[in-house]
């Protein structure tokens, strides 16, 4: 059985789509030969043009969901579809608050299980089969599904290249939104924006991280000092976040954003698997630690055993005097 | 009010885990402990229930164990069900989330907590899976929660900052860490857990059966387990008061100065 169509659910982020939803279009391109692109909140035919360049033939649009979080309207919505004979082979979401949501709620109303915290995808006799690194990247899970189509996938964000393949737009098509009831009785009363100076933490070329090993919130400012002189971004252990230091979006790792730099500069930070899996795709990576069994080090092409106190302002002066 | 907290049981994060070699799930037979992402949970619950309410704990394990639920139960929750059944070895999260539903069912409670991902499993999709089997709205990775007038206010975490969302009782809500800080159970409480009730029920006991359940129920299977690519052993230096030299000639190198 050849894997014919895959739906990949295109989260938008201020009116464009999120970048994970441009990598797994062009991964599902390579893939399968129809691709259609799911997408919510308004706003489908001027997201037409960049997710047809993607891959997309077909955007399915659910349109603007009345202020509901998305979950249980927009699973309701594909399940029907489903249900109605429009069958996809995979389902590809992106792995975001709402995307777990909605392919959860799928997965149950489906009843069709749900592979999730997937890195790669590869095809064998016709079958998809996911990766997964477990504990702390050190190994990789191939697995499949051995039931009834579709395969929900939940992918984790910069698995895979955003490539354009240069088409044109993707044809739009309204999917209605059933009636669902008491699920989707959720809404969003207002939102509140974080602001951030400098490039987002997941697209910028250096990230500085800084982890419990600061010692207190106020020596974070050397963090983003550096971040800033590297023109990077500024991130975080999550030891740090639940402290209430930084606010959550700085989080790196399992449950944090993934990264990719070429450079990730760990500041005091131990390296515990649930980091490792969110940074350990740096193409460089240099960690201070004054412990010299960190685990941060297995992963550290420079490793400095040394307090982040002593090297950091040492190295933020030198920067300084250079620019 | 009266709160569900699902509690998972796991191995000690602390030890290697271990592989079966044969379906290469996680081995899971020797003492379990209270998930840590679980123990917010509890706080959460036994804050929320206050005076008039209780919370009763309810969690799927092997082995009929139950030495992580003792510890939920000394923080001050109630009660506890545990589901436990060799049928059980194997499920998946959309399996569990049947059995979890089923147990809840029979508590009828006003909330559900449960964590945004467990740390052995962290596939972070059973509590969506468990409230659209029990027909709830839900609100995921909150930050804050408080109760009023019948509705659960939730600051939830999203890309860009937060979002505040209201949701009508009953529902499901799951915490992220740090949402609060979780009590240390006192003696008194230790004590105490040790005779609090814990129901013991099989896969039958909830009418389920044995193949929406176990290895043959996940519907999928892990095909191999291979080492990862591994980063080459990288150079270590020791900070004599001049390691920040060698960091500056590293970001020469890669010309990113
Ligand atoms: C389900 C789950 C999900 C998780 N998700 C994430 C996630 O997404 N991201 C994440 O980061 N964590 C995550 N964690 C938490 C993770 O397990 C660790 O607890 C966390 O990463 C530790 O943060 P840390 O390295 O800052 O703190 P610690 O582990 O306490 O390490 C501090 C380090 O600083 C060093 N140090 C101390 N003082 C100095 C000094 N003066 N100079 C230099 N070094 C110093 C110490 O030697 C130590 O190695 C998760 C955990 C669970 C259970
Ligand atoms: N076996 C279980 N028993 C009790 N609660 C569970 C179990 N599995 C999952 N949960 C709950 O669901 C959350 C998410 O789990 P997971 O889907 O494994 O990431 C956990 O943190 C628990 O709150």
């Amino acid at each position: 059985m050849a894997i014919d169509t895959i739906w990949v659910l295109a989260e938008q982020q201020d009116g464009a789509p999120v970048p994970t939803a441009l990598e797994l279009l062009t991964q599902a391109r390579a893939m399968a030969g129809t691709v259609k692109a799911v997408t919510w909140g308004g706003g489908a035919e001027g997201l037409a043009g960049t997710l047809g360049e993607y891959g997309a033939q077909v955007v399915y649009d659910l349109g603007d969901l009345g202020g509901k979080l998305p979950g249980p309207l927009v699973a309701a919505a594909l399940a029907e579809r489903v249900r109605s004979g429009d069958q996809p082979d995979a389902i590809f979401v992106p792995t975001t608050y709402d995307g777990r949501d909605i392919a959860g709620r799928l997965s149950a109303r489906l009843d069709v299980p749900v592979l999730t915290n997937v890195v790669g995808l590869v095809e064998e006799n016709g079958e998809l089969r996911s990766e997964h690194a477990v504990f702390g990247g050190t190994q990789i899970v191939t697995a499949r599904f051995t039931g009834a189509r579709p395969g929900i996938f939940v992918i984790r964000a910069k698995s895979f290249p955003a490539e354009s393949a240069g088409g044109g737009p993707a044809s739009v098509e309204t999917l209605t939104v059933p009636e669902v009831g008491a699920v989707s009785a959720a809404s969003v009363q207002q939102r509140h924006v974080e602001e951030r100076s400098g490039p987002k933490l997941d697209e910028a070329d250096v990230v500085v991280s800084g982890g419990r090993g600061l010692g207190a919130a106020e020596h974070y400012a050397l963090v983003e000092e550096l971040a800033r002189l590297l023109h990077g971004a500024a991130g975080a252990s999550r030891a740090i976040v639940d402290a209430g230091w930084v606010p959550y979006s700085h989080q790196v790792g399992q449950t944090g954003k993934t990264v990719k730099p070429t450079l990730y500069i760990a500041c005091g930070i131990s390296g515990a698997t649930q980091h490792l899996v969110g940074m350990k795709g740096a193409k460089h990576i240099i960690a201070i630690n004054k412990d010299p069994e960190a685990p941060i080090f297995s992963v550290a092409d420079l490793g400095i055993v040394g307090d982040v106190h002593k090297v950091l302002p040492k190295l933020i002066e030198a920067l300084k005097a250079r620019s | 009010m009266n709160v569900v907290v699902c509690a998972k049981q796991i191995p000690d994060p602390a030890a290697p885990p271990a592989l079966d070699p044969e379906r290469h799930t996680l081995v899971r037979d020797g003492k379990l402990i209270l998930d840590d992402s679980d123990a917010y949970g509890v706080e959460m619950g036994l804050q929320l229930a206050g005076d008039d309410g209780e919370v009763t704990l309810v969690s799927m394990a092997p082995n009929g164990e139950v030495s992580g639920l003792r510890t939920a139960l000394a923080m001050g929750a109630a009660k506890a069900i545990l589901v436990s059944d060799e049928a059980l070895r194997g499920t998946d999260a959309l399996g569990t989330a049947k059995v979890l539903a089923k147990a809840i069912e029979r508590v009828n409670p006003d909330l559900v907590i449960a964590a945004t991902e467990s740390t052995d499993g962290y596939t972070g999709t059973t509590p969506v899976q468990l409230a659209e089997l029990l027909g709830l709205p839900s609100v995921t990775f909150a930050k804050k929660v408080t109760v009023e007038g019948g509705k659960v206010r939730v600051e939830r975490q999203t890309e860009a900052g937060y979002d505040e969302v209201e949701c009508p009782l009953p529902c499901v809500v799951t915490v992220t860490a740090g949402v609060v800080e979780p009590r240390y159970p006192s003696f008194k409480g230790i004590m105490a857990a040790k005779s609090k009730p814990v129901e013991q029920l099989t896969v039958a006991d909830l009418g389920l059966s044995p193949d929406e359940v176990g290895f043959g129920g996940a519907r999928q299977e892990i095909v191999s387990v291979v080492p990862a690519e591994e980063r080459g052993a990288g150079e270590i230096v020791t900070d004599e008061g001049d390691a920040h030299e060698r960091i500056i000639q590293f970001l020469e190198q890669l010309k990113l100065i």
